[in-house]
């Protein structure tokens, strides 16, 4: 099939479909890996990670073994961990500290920021073998926004401000409700999908699933109570799905349930009250009435194309998916929190956390299953289509509607062709003809 | 302490725990929960901090009894999809190590294997459970169940579905 005709998108007629081979070909799998992982910027880790000089963390990032490290001068620094000399990992644990970096196989050693600063024998080395030139390697660029650290093994990629297009400002959404910055928490949840990466991504998005998926999740929570007093949302649109260019995408939603930053919730407790009313006079006071209801009163489910979502509803999650293969991911999910939280504040935001989010999760389970049921489908319907086009014809598509996931969709289908960028979204003409 | 005494109470402790096993393995969840106190934490850390501690770091479970009892209710509703058709599992419990703190309760630890089956795939669940079991009568009541995996990840399984 050409890859042309892997998506139908008619936005005259509101069809949007999705060929499911997009999902279980080797071929394209491999064509995303070149495409994509190669070409734009993927999520490595973030700034608080690595809070000391020397401190470090391995990571996998587009099949590629890397770890960054804050090197003794203050600077997030970003290597390949391979040895320059014969290839052995440099980096051998997930997480540390190290002075300096030493090579098991021969001993070679690298100073925190890369150089090499001791070859055992160097005598043995004729005039022309220079130290300078066998350096730690750095993935082609490194940029940051905001502490969220991304590489890209593409040269000539735009600046990483201009790659988050608007998603930038939703990123600012999520760090802006911290007085003193993000952090990340120790601990991750890692575990896999035997399901295609892509399906992670959308199922993220996806706010139609919420209520027959994860109705566990929904019964346990409105058993708690739910708190309408003083409702400011009443008057508020209930929320939309947005393309927000270069692929990335939202799902933004007014939240009943209650978030830790600002909004009470039963399950919060009265004693969290004070102080989350002290928060919504900060947000209030600092950014205006309208920033903080959307900081405060609003969720957002938020995926940096291509493969990295933060999740900012029940708490703040960083959801990091590494495809493995066309029918298996890797998913680790970390917590961000703001730094100034701890004792009962913190108490309160890790277990809201852990209500619908990781493997322990009332929910997160029931998606694993469901992306995996998907995934054995296909092979039944392996000519089959995937209908994505719900609310294409609407003028404000709502959570519950899939625009979000179609933006997503006409990049990868735009990249996928070798182009940058899709030419048209929803509301804009056309597309029938394929 | 004498050793028969010391013998005596560590077959008590296994007796206790061996139940437990039943019940999780019958899927008699209520009455598992039912074994806990009502000031009872039920804690998974995460696979990369065995050590974590949830009032500070990211785990998988933390639960007090109102969820642990909303944990064993989903777990029971045809909604949970992850258990529903159910898995089969087979828990092992052994090397139970028993010590009296000075309160009077038991500070337990025993090592833990559960087989699941589901779908086509098998794999275990392994590690090490951390109990303090309180006396209540006769019995013996939970109050605190730390169960600490040594898998690195949940790569085999994708998810804490059942109780570890
Ligand atoms: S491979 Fe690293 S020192 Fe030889
Ligand atoms: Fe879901």
């Amino acid at each position: 099939m050409d890859i042309q005709d892997l998506i139908i998108d008619d936005r005259d007629r509101g069809i949007f479909r999705v060929h499911r081979s997009c999902m279980t070909s080797f071929d394209l799998f491999r064509r995303e890996r070149e495409l994509i992982f190669n070409r734009c910027w993927i999520y490595l880790g973030h700034e608080s990670e690595v809070e000391n000089p020397g401190d470090y963390r391995r990571r996998t990032v587009a099949g590629r073994p890397l770890f960054f490290i804050r090197s003794k001068d203050g600077r997030v620094r970003v290597f390949l961990n391979s040895c320059p000399h014969r290839g052995a990992m440099v980096c051998r644990r997930n997480a540390g500290n190290a002075k300096t970096l030493q090579c098991f196989y021969h001993a070679w050693t690298f100073s925190t920021s890369g150089e090499l600063i001791g070859v055992p024998g160097r005598e043995a080395y004729g005039p022309h073998f220079k130290r300078s030139e066998h350096g730690l390697k750095e993935p082609p660029r490194v940029e940051s926004y905001r502490g969220f650290y991304f590489v890209s093994f593409n040269p000539k990629v735009e600046d990483l401000v201009t790659y988050l297009a608007g998603a930038r400002d939703y990123l600012d959404l999520v760090v802006d409700q911290a007085e003193e910055g993000m952090r990340v928490i120790s601990g991750s949840n890692k575990y896999a999908i035997s399901a295609n990466w892509k399906l992670l991504a959308e199922n993220s998005l996806d706010g139609y699933h919420l209520i027959p998926t994860h109705r566990t999740y929904v019964d346990y929570m409105s058993g708690l109570g739910t708190d309408d007093s003083g409702d400011t949302l009443a008057s508020r649109p209930p929320g939309a799905g947005r393309a927000l260019g270069n692929g990335h995408c939202v799902s933004e939603n007014i939240s009943r349930n209650g978030r830790p930053i600002a909004r009470w919730h039963p399950v919060f407790g009265e004693e969290a009250k004070p102080r989350i009313a002290r928060v919504r006079r900060r947000l209030v006071k600092k950014y205006g009435e309208e920033r903080a209801y959307r900081m405060a009163d609003t969720s957002r489910n938020l995926l940096i194309y291509p493969n990295l979502l933060i999740m900012d509803f029940v708490a703040i999650s960083i959801r990091y998916i590494e495809p493995l293969a066309p029918d298996r991911m890797d998913v680790t999910a970390w917590h961000l929190v703001p730094r100034e939280e701890s004792g009962a504040a913190l108490a309160t935001r890790l277990d809201s956390y852990l209500t619908f989010l990781g493997p322990g999760g009332f929910a997160t389970p029931d998606d694993v299953e469901v992306l995996e049921s998907c995934q054995t489908g296909f092979r039944a319907s392996g000519n089959a289509w995937s209908d994505i086009s719900r609310g294409m014809l609407k003028a404000d598509p709502g959570t519950a509607d899939e625009l979000q996931m179609r933006g997503f969709w006409r990049q990868w289908h735009a990249n996928m062709q070798g182009l940058s960028q899709a030419n048209a979204q929803d509301g804009q003409p056309g597309g029938g003809e394929r | 302490m004498t050793d028969n005494d010391r013998f005596a109470l560590r077959a008590s402790v296994e007796e206790f725990l061996f139940r437990e096993a039943v019940l999780l393995d019958d899927w008699r969840l209520e009455e598992w929960v039912d074994l806990f106190t009502d000031d009872a934490r039920y804690v998974v850390p995460s696979t990369d901090l065995p050590e974590g501690d949830p009032t500070r770091d990211l785990v998988f479970i933390n639960d007090d009894i109102v969820r642990l009892r909303a944990r064993a209710a989903r777990l029971n509703s045809r909604h949970s999809h992850r258990e529903n058709p159910r898995s089969r599992t087979r828990r092992f419990v052994s090397n139970v190590r028993v010590e009296e703190t000075d309160d009077g309760q038991l500070s337990v630890s025993a090592n833990v294997l559960v087989y699941r089956f589901r779908s086509g795939e098998g794999a275990p669940y392994v590690g090490t459970i951390d109990y303090i079991l309180r006396r209540d009568g006769g019995d013996l009541r939970i109050a605190y169940r730390r169960a600490v995996l040594d898998l690195e990840d949940l790569s085999r399984h994708g998810a804490v579905s059942i109780i570890f």
